[in-house]
């Protein structure tokens, strides 16, 4: 293949026919202060490992809202469960427990789905 | 039903128009304005003006912020000058990123008289030219969908399939400057974009409604200017053609420059990139402008229209409508000689 000098980017729309929001359905009743979250990024703005690697919350809340698990539980294993996040919130998110919540959710995840997911 | 459409027709004049050219369609699709100006004249009898010293009108600068607006609109400027010095009010450019810029300039002299007195100011100082706003701004595919029930009559093919009686499946697209910055001055506005698709049903054909028949093509100037960028431009791009893919078009149909360039070569680079082809065969989805479309349709030499300059090639087309050709001729030059026919890509079939 000649070299473009570009690539073609894949589209991040999701298609909410084909995803299941299940899991983010039980993270709300598990959690329901999640519904106040407005997504303003202090959460990721004050955490500690951010400062160091890629880990965002934010990007984590966005995802498990789109039901867009696939990356979420290697991801969520970043966290070092500080709870700066929880302290700064100004919507007053319950983070922490928020982040074990969607711990134990994608840990429930049947591991034949899990090993699916991996091989896509 | 039809006092509400009646909202969205627009107004379109009827002869004596100046007909600008486009920096770009000359050098893709070398054959549509000349189509154009045949079409206008021969076949309608309408007074077009084709003027030699005509220049670029800074669209695409003005888009990629390298030329400043107030450059831009004594440019536009000048070019009004030269319908005015030739006795026309009709300004017809061929390009809809020209008429996008045409359209957006006269709506800020309207909106802030200082600019337009400013702009006369700084033509005449630099060319000691004067010039008047036309009273009719309009694209050309506005005049082809509006005469055309009058080329219907004089059209020796339609668009059906020969083999199976069916009428073409066509995708109709529109380009962004055409309506969607001033809704107001596209036939069928933002909204209803009527211009190509009144001409393919009017001249037998089936318009496809897919859904991202909206969609931007991909041209976008920022997408594509910078190399490393033109990834959001083909991704764009993507996204439409397999949107229409599952529809099965026999070709797509387009009033831009950038959108028959884009959704024509990008097809070419999916192909290398990811060996997939929008059709079931892998010669991929004809693209064609409104005139080659119209031209091709009143009986045109395929070949003179410049159909063989496309990437994705358009015999398959040619024979479901019934149109003929002489292969051998595909590479010859206007003058007679036999040029090198072109290298064949990898995966996509020509």
């Amino acid at each position: 293949m000649p070299d473009f000098g570009f690539s073609i980017k894949k589209s991040r729309g999701e298609d909410l026919d084909q995803v299941s929001l299940d899991k983010y359905r039980q993270l709300l009743e598990r959690e329901p202060s999640f519904k106040r979250c407005f997504q303003c990024g202090t959460c990721s703005a004050t955490c500690s490992a951010r400062q160091f690697t890629d880990f965002s919350i934010r990007h984590i809340h966005t995802a498990f809202r789109r039901g867009d698990y696939e990356t979420l539980e290697d991801e969520l294993k970043k966290c070092m469960l500080c709870g700066k996040c929880t302290l700064a919130c100004p919507r007053g998110v319950n983070l922490r427990p928020l982040i074990i919540s969607m711990r134990q959710l994608l840990d429930e995840t049947p591991v034949e789905v899990k090993r699916r997911r991996r091989q896509r | 039903m039809n006092r509400y459409w009646n909202e969205y027709q627009k107004a379109i004049a009827d002869d004596r128009f100046f007909y600008e050219r486009s920096c770009i369609r000359q050098t893709f699709f070398p054959g549509s304005e000349t189509a154009f100006l045949k079409i206008m004249k021969e076949e309608l009898g309408k007074d077009v003006f084709d003027d030699f010293r005509q220049h670029t009108c800074t669209g695409i600068g003005y888009h990629a912020d390298v030329v400043p607006m107030e450059t831009t609109m004594t440019v536009v400027a000048r070019l009004f000058s030269l319908m005015t010095e030739h006795g026309y009010e009709n300004y017809v450019p061929s390009c809809v990123t020209s008429f996008g810029v045409f359209t957006e300039m006269i709506h800020m002299w309207q909106e802030h008289p200082e600019l337009l007195e400013k702009t006369r100011e700084n033509l005449y100082k630099a060319t000691g030219r004067e010039f008047e706003i036309p009273k009719n701004l309009v694209h050309p595919s506005d005049l082809v969908y509006k005469f055309r029930f009058d080329l219907a009559a004089r059209m020796k093919y339609r668009l059906v399939n020969r083999f199976t009686g069916r009428p073409l499946r066509v995708v109709e697209h529109i380009g962004c400057h055409y309506a969607k910055i001033f809704p107001d001055k596209g036939v069928g506005k933002a909204e209803f974009p009527y211009v190509l698709a009144g001409m393919i049903e009017a001249w037998g054909g089936e318009v496809v409604d897919y859904p991202e028949r909206r969609h931007c093509c991909g041209f976008g100037f920022r997408q594509y200017l910078v190399q490393e960028n033109r990834g959001y431009s083909i991704s764009n791009t993507k996204k439409k053609l397999e949107s229409m893919e599952p529809y099965e078009p026999d070709f797509i149909v387009t009033n831009c420059p950038g959108c028959t360039l884009f959704l024509d070569r990008w097809q070419y680079t999916i192909a290398e990139m990811e060996h997939k082809t929008y059709d079931r065969e892998g010669y991929g989805i004809p693209v064609l402008t409104y005139e080659e479309m119209t031209g091709l349709l009143l009986g045109y030499n395929p070949w003179e229209l410049g159909l063989q300059i496309h990437q994705v090639q358009c015999e398959r087309l040619l024979d479901k409508i019934g149109i003929p050709y002489d292969p051998k001729q595909k590479y010859n030059a206007a003058d007679g000689r036999i040029l090198r026919a072109p290298e064949k890509p990898d995966n996509l079939l020509v």
